[in-house]
Parts: structure tokens; C-alpha cells; sequence
């Protein structure tokens, strides 16, 4: 079983949602990033979100933007962000992993050798934010063959005869794009969240991931509850951006977020 | 217009296909929150095309709004001083606002009003096609709003100044190197957060499918007008068709009714800045590979990884590190050719344009014009180039000033 369903199931059991949190790879540099990733699952990750920056990412805000710079002048490449989840995997073998990132430095990767290369990592999903559906066959059999999961997405935008085209194929999880915007940006109310749910859950049996503009413990707890999990990204980032000096790392900048990540853990808990 | 596949299935000029591919290139790489919108798009524009109202009201705006037909002028003393084949030039710096940017705007505004959109969005390098989607916004009363690289705000003052008349909004973009890419960028981003009542209207034959075949549609005027006229002046088609590219469409434009004519060379000039080993280049074809970038798949200048790189040309509305995806496939087929020209040669083309014609061209044409340059000398007297004049330069005489060390 892959680690997604078997983390999934488990909580299932556990009759709660899923916390997961996303960082930038390589913000504000590799050891800082590698760091705060291994330290995420005892402070309460329940599957993490590592982005892959890229010079362009026209999906998301500032905040996620700025990440991404940061990473790229520390370096970050795709292979370099595979090195990172490898180092990861020497101490944890459950959390799953799922990078996060745009098409272009998969594309110049090579797919095939992207996806074994990533699942030879320990790499268990990938979200591609400027490939959908449409364009999927790029990396399908590649994924399938190496037994990655690619995530779908879905939006407000998307229609109901669309969710079923859209999740017909899906594996892993189901990520839905809560608000019609970029990253960091706004949110989705908890009534606009009971109404979209059911309608993707008619498409699909996967568990519901929601995510975009999630930042607070009462908003997270909230969205595990009508979802199946809460991805909390730009707000992390912000805690973390907020702790640099000149763009470097301090000695407060991992325990910053970690503390903000427990906070949110309990509520998810709760 | 042209019809989708059927009828010209043996023609180059039936493209793209029905996932919006020509060749390997093009394509839909879009969020799913803009998928929804990239097809209704398509939907939108098909219904278009198969009603002929849409084509009489969009004459009637080129003929009594942007000045069209454009005229097709024989350079007589330009030939003289090069020496060799006989050169026309395309007029499309007389239509309004002063260059073929209108073409397309003109179509998509249209477009744009059927679908009921009240909000627009644009993109902007050099501000010429920002001030032409300002321009119809102001004739439409439709609210208006540009992306324009902060670093194009500061070389293109005259546009934004022109825009802010009009009634647009400017929004300077200060991330990456502040330029046309990053405009790009910004533009995508406030459409995915603007969905109900925005619509985006791309400036060249790039973006998501339907974008770079409808740009290319409503651009083709100038091919079409190009092939009677020179029928009427010469009898038959030219030799040789130059333009410059950004990210393609006026090239694409005048390219595309000819692209069954085999013996109609054709050429496309890309910026090479500095030089095209210079690392500071925006040519993209010559010195880009594969890649995916602002929905589609096409050349792009990147890094082994992936990055993109910044472009560099002292053209605004050249500057950008992709092109349109028929472009990569013309290119690969062999159908079209792609060179390179220097900021310099542009710079000393510009003067002899106006030196010889008392037609002052954009700078992004001058680049064009710096290849004629290269090859009319070389040609028989018998044979006819045609350049496709872009744009007007009054928007550059700031730029050539300073690098003329003149200071205005
Ligand atoms: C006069 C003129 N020519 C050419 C271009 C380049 O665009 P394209 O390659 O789409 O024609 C621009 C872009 O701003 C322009 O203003």
C-alpha cells in the first residue's frame, strides 16, 4: 500500500483529518529547509508539501513567489530537491511526501526519469500546477509505471461534468484549489466549503485535500473536518520569511514555524 | 478566418489541432482554476467564427476605426541605398495607435463583448499593445487593466502616459527583471483571481490554446492584404517576407497566408541583443530549446534545470524569452527561418529607415529591417523582399537618444 492511503486510512481510524503543511525546498537554504522538514512530523505533519521553486510560478502570491526566489538563489534545483527528500527518508519512512511545483523543470528533468528518479527518492506524490487533465499524458504512464501518484486538482471553476472527467483517473488524494485566486491570497468561508465538498466527493471515492488561503488553527480545523485534510502553506512561509535577517536563516526560524505548526496540529486534533 | 482542419488538411495553414498543437508545440498548460475559462474560450471563438455578423462588424472597425486596408509601400530610395532586391514595406505603424497590435485587439475586443466580459486584462512590453487594449477599452467603455514590467514602465514613458490618458489602469510589475515575462506572469494571475467578469487579452500568438491560433487569425489580415497588393504592384508574391518577433504575432500575421506558397521565403528576426553568444540575447529559437511556459509548450531561453532566463533586448516589445508555438514548429519543419539581430544593427537600421523613407520605425521593425539590410544587397535587382513594418518609433526616441548620447 502507498503511503498516502495507508496515512489516510490510519487517520481514518484515528476519525480525524490530516494536517499538511508545505514548505519551499531550499528557503531559505538547503540545511534550513532539510531541517525544519525532518523536524514536521513530530510537531504534527500528517504528510508534507515540499515545493519545487521555479523562476515563474504564476499560480501563486508574493509570499510563495518570494519563497521560491530565496530557494533559487540557495541553489534549488529539482534533482537537488530529490537529494532533500532522500536525506529525509533516512530517518522517516512513513510521512508521505508530495512536491509541489510547475511543469518546466520536470519537462527539462526528462518525465520518465523524473518520475523513478523521485520515487527512488521516497517521493509519493506530485502536484504539477500548469498540467491538467488535458495535458496529463506527459507524465501518466511514467508516474503509473513508477508508483508515483500525480494529484489532481480542482477548483471552484470546475463543473460538475468536469469533476468527473477531471477525477476519473485520479490517485492519491484529491486537492481542491478552495479559492479562485493565487496562493496566499484570500479564503474560502466554511459555508462555501460544505457546498463544494459533497459535490467532488460525488466524483470520487480519494480523500479531499483543501488547500489556498487555509492560515489559522480555527481555519485548518475547520477544513480537515469538511475535507479530509488542510494544507497550510503561505501562512508558514510568512512565520518563516518574518524570522530572516538580509534573507538568511536565524536561530528562531525553524523553531518559529515548527511552534506555529503544533499550534495548528492540536486544532486539527482537537 | 481560417476553418478548423477539414477542408485544409494537406495545408500548413490548417494548425493547430484540436488539443491546440501545432507539431509537438502549443497546448492548454493552465491551472485547473483557468481550464473551465480556457475552454469556454475556445467555445466562444468557434461561435465566431461560424457566424458572419462577427466578421462585417469587425471590417467595418478595421476599415473606419484602425485605418485598414494598410498600404503596401515600395522603398525606392531604401533599394537604391542597399543596392540589390526591390523592398516594400507593410505599413502597419499608419493604423491607429500606431501599430498592428489593433489587428488583434480589435478581434478579441469584440470577442470579449459577446461573452459578456465587463473587466479587461493585458500584458504589456513596449505599452503598444497595453495602449491599444487601453485604446478599445476607452471606445467600448469597459474597464481596463495593464500589466507592464516595471523596468518597460521606465523605458516606455510616452505609452504609459498614453494609457493613463485613455482611462487604463498601469500596474508597474516588479518581480524577475521587470519585463515582459513577468508582466505575463502577473496577467495570468490576476485572470485565475478575476474569473467571473475578466477577460484576458493576450497581445501575441502565445498562452493557451485558443490564444495563439485566434491572435494569429485576427493578425492574418496583413498576410491577406499583403498578398493582393503585391499581386497588384508586381504582378506576383515576393521572394522574401522579413519581420520581427517578439513573441510573434505580426510575423505570424503576415507569414501565415503564405505558408503554402513554397516559394515565398520566410523570415523571422529575433532579438539578439548583445550577440547571440552573449548571454544577453532574447532569442529564443536560436538559442532556446523545448519547454513549458505561460501555457504552452514552445522554444524558451532556460537554464539545465529548467529556469527560465531573463531575455535582454533594447526593443521592450522583444524581450521576452519564448515564442509563439507555431513559430517553434515552422521552424522545425523548416518552413520558416530564424536570425538573429543585434540592439546595434537595429539602432543603425532605425536611422537609415528614416534617413531614406522619412518613416521612423519602431524598433522592434528596425530589427527587421536590419536583416533586409543583410540580404537586399545580395539579391538580383528582380527580386521583391517584403518587410512587415510593425510600428511607428515615436515611443523609442527616448531609448535611441540616450544611446545616441543625445539627452532629451
Ligand atoms: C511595433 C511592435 N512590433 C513588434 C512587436 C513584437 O510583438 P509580436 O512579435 O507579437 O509582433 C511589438 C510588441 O510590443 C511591437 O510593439
Amino acid at each position: 500500500m502507498s503511503r498516502i492511503k495507508a496515512r489516510f486510512e490510519a487517520l481514518k481510524t484515528e476519525g480525524r483529518g490530516a494536517l499538511i503543511p508545505y514548505l519551499q525546498a531550499f528557503d531559505p537554504d538547503y540545511e534550513t529547509s532539510l531541517e525544519l522538514l525532518k523536524a514536521m512530523p513530530a510537531a504534527g505533519a500528517d504528510l508534507i508539501e515540499i515545493g519545487v521553486p521555479f523562476s515563474d510560478p504564476s499560480a501563486d502570491g508574493p509570499t510563495i513567489q518570494a519563497a521560491a526566489l530565496r530557494g533559487l538563489k540557495a541553489g534549488a534545483t529539482l534533482g537537488g530537491v530529490l537529494e532533500m527528500v532522500r536525506s529525509f527518508r533516512e530517518t522517516d519512512a512513513e510521512t508521505p511526501i508530495i512536491l509541489m511545483g510547475y511543469l518546466n523543470p520536470i519537462d527539462s528533468y526528462g518525465p520518465a526519469e523524473f518520475c523513478f528518479d523521485a520515487v527512488q527518492a521516497g517521493v509519493d506524490g506530485i502536484i504539477v500546477v500548469d498540467m491538467p487533465t488535458e495535458e496529463a499524458d506527459l507524465l501518466d504512464a511514467h508516474a503509473r509505471a513508477a508508483g508515483l501518484d500525480i494529484i489532481s486538482l480542482v477548483a471552484p471553476t470546475t463543473a460538475r461534468t468536469r469533476l468527473f472527467h477531471v477525477l476519473k483517473d485520479a490517485s492519491g488524494f484529491v486537492y481542491y484549489v478552495s479559492i479562485t485566486g493565487i496562493t496566499g491570497t484570500g479564503s474560502a468561508s466554511q459555508a462555501q466549503l460544505e457546498e463544494a465538498l459533497p459535490k467532488i466527493r460525488e466524483a470520487t471515492d480519494l480523500p479531499v485535500a483543501i488547500g489556498f488561503g487555509i492560515s489559522t488553527p480555527e481555519q485548518a480545523r475547520a477544513a480537515s473536518r469538511i475535507g479530509d485534510a488542510a494544507v497550510v502553506a503561505s501562512a508558514l512561509i510568512k512565520t518563516m520569511a518574518g524570522t530572516l535577517s538580509e534573507g538568511q536563516a536565524t536561530e528562531k526560524t525553524v523553531p518559529s514555524v515548527l511552534k506555529q505548526l503544533i499550534e495548528l496540529s492540536a486544532a486539527v486534533r482537537g | 478566418m481560417t476553418t478548423p482542419s477539414s477542408s485544409l488538411s494537406n495545408s500548413l495553414r490548417s494548425g493547430p489541432d484540436e488539443r491546440g498543437r501545432f507539431g509537438v508545440f502549443g497546448g492548454r498548460f493552465v491551472a485547473e482554476t483557468l481550464m473551465p475559462l480556457v475552454l469556454e474560450l475556445e467555445e466562444a471563438y468557434r461561435a465566431t467564427q461560424a457566424d458572419p455578423a462577427f466578421r462585417e462588424e469587425l471590417d467595418y472597425y478595421y476599415r473606419d476605426y484602425v485605418g485598414r486596408p494598410s498600404p503596401l509601400w515600395f522603398a525606392k530610395r531604401l533599394t537604391e541605398e542597399l543596392g540589390g532586391a526591390k523592398v516594400y514595406l507593410k505599413r502597419e505603424e499608419l493604423n491607429h495607435t500606431g501599430s498592428h497590435k489593433l489587428n488583434n485587439v480589435m478581434g478579441q475586443i469584440l470577442l470579449a463583448r459577446r461573452m459578456g466580459k465587463t473587466r479587461i486584462v493585458a500584458e504589456t512590453g513596449a505599452g503598444q499593445h497595453g495602449v491599444a487594449t487601453a485604446t478599445v477599452c476607452a471606445l467600448f467603455g469597459l474597464k481596463c487593466v495593464i500589466y507592464m514590467g516595471a523596468t518597460d514602465v521606465e523605458r516606455q514613458k510616452p505609452n504609459v502616459f498614453r494609457m493613463h490618458l485613455l482611462g487604463a489602469e498601469v500596474k508597474p510589475v516588479t518581480a524577475g527583471a521587470g519585463t515582459l515575462k513577468d508582466a505575463m506572469n502577473e496577467a495570468m494571475r490576476d485572470w485565475v483571481a478575476n474569473v467571473a467578469d475578466t477577460y484576458f487579452l493576450v497581445g501575441t500568438v502565445a498562452g493557451p490554446h485558443p490564444y495563439p491560433e485566434m491572435v494569429r487569425d485576427f493578425q492574418s489580415i496583413i498576410g491577406t492584404e499583403v498578398k493582393e497588393q503585391i499581386v497588384r504592384a508586381e504582378g506576383r508574391l515576393p521572394d522574401v517576407i522579413v519581420a520581427a518577433i517578439g513573441g510573434g504575432s505580426n510575423a505570424m500575421g503576415i507569414f501565415h497566408p503564405f505558408l503554402d506558397d513554397a516559394d515565398v521565403r520566410l523570415i523571422g528576426v529575433e532579438a539578439a541583443g548583445l550577440g547571440l553568444d552573449s548571454g544577453k540575447t532574447a532569442a529564443s529559437i536560436s538559442r532556446g530549446r523545448s519547454g513549458v511556459l505561460h501555457g504552452n509548450r514552445t522554444y524558451l531561453l532556460q537554464d539545465k534545470h529548467g529556469q527560465i532566463e531573463e531575455a535582454h533586448s533594447i526593443s521592450a516589445g522583444l524581450d521576452y524569452p519564448g515564442i509563439g508555438p507555431e513559430h517553434s514548429w515552422l521552424n522545425d519543419i523548416g518552413r520558416a527561418e530564424y536570425v538573429g539581430v543585434t540592439d546595434q544593427e537595429a539602432l543603425d537600421a532605425f536611422q537609415l529607415l528614416t534617413r531614406t523613407e522619412g518613416i521612423i520605425p519602431a524598433l522592434e521593425c528596425a530589427h527587421g529591417l536590419a536583416h533586409v539590410m543583410k540580404i537586399a544587397p545580395e539579391m538580383p535587382k528582380d527580386k521583391i523582399i517584403v518587410l512587415n513594418v510593425s510600428g511607428r518609433g515615436d515611443k523609442d526616441i527616448f531609448t535611441v537618444a540616450s544611446h545616441l548620447g543625445v539627452n532629451l
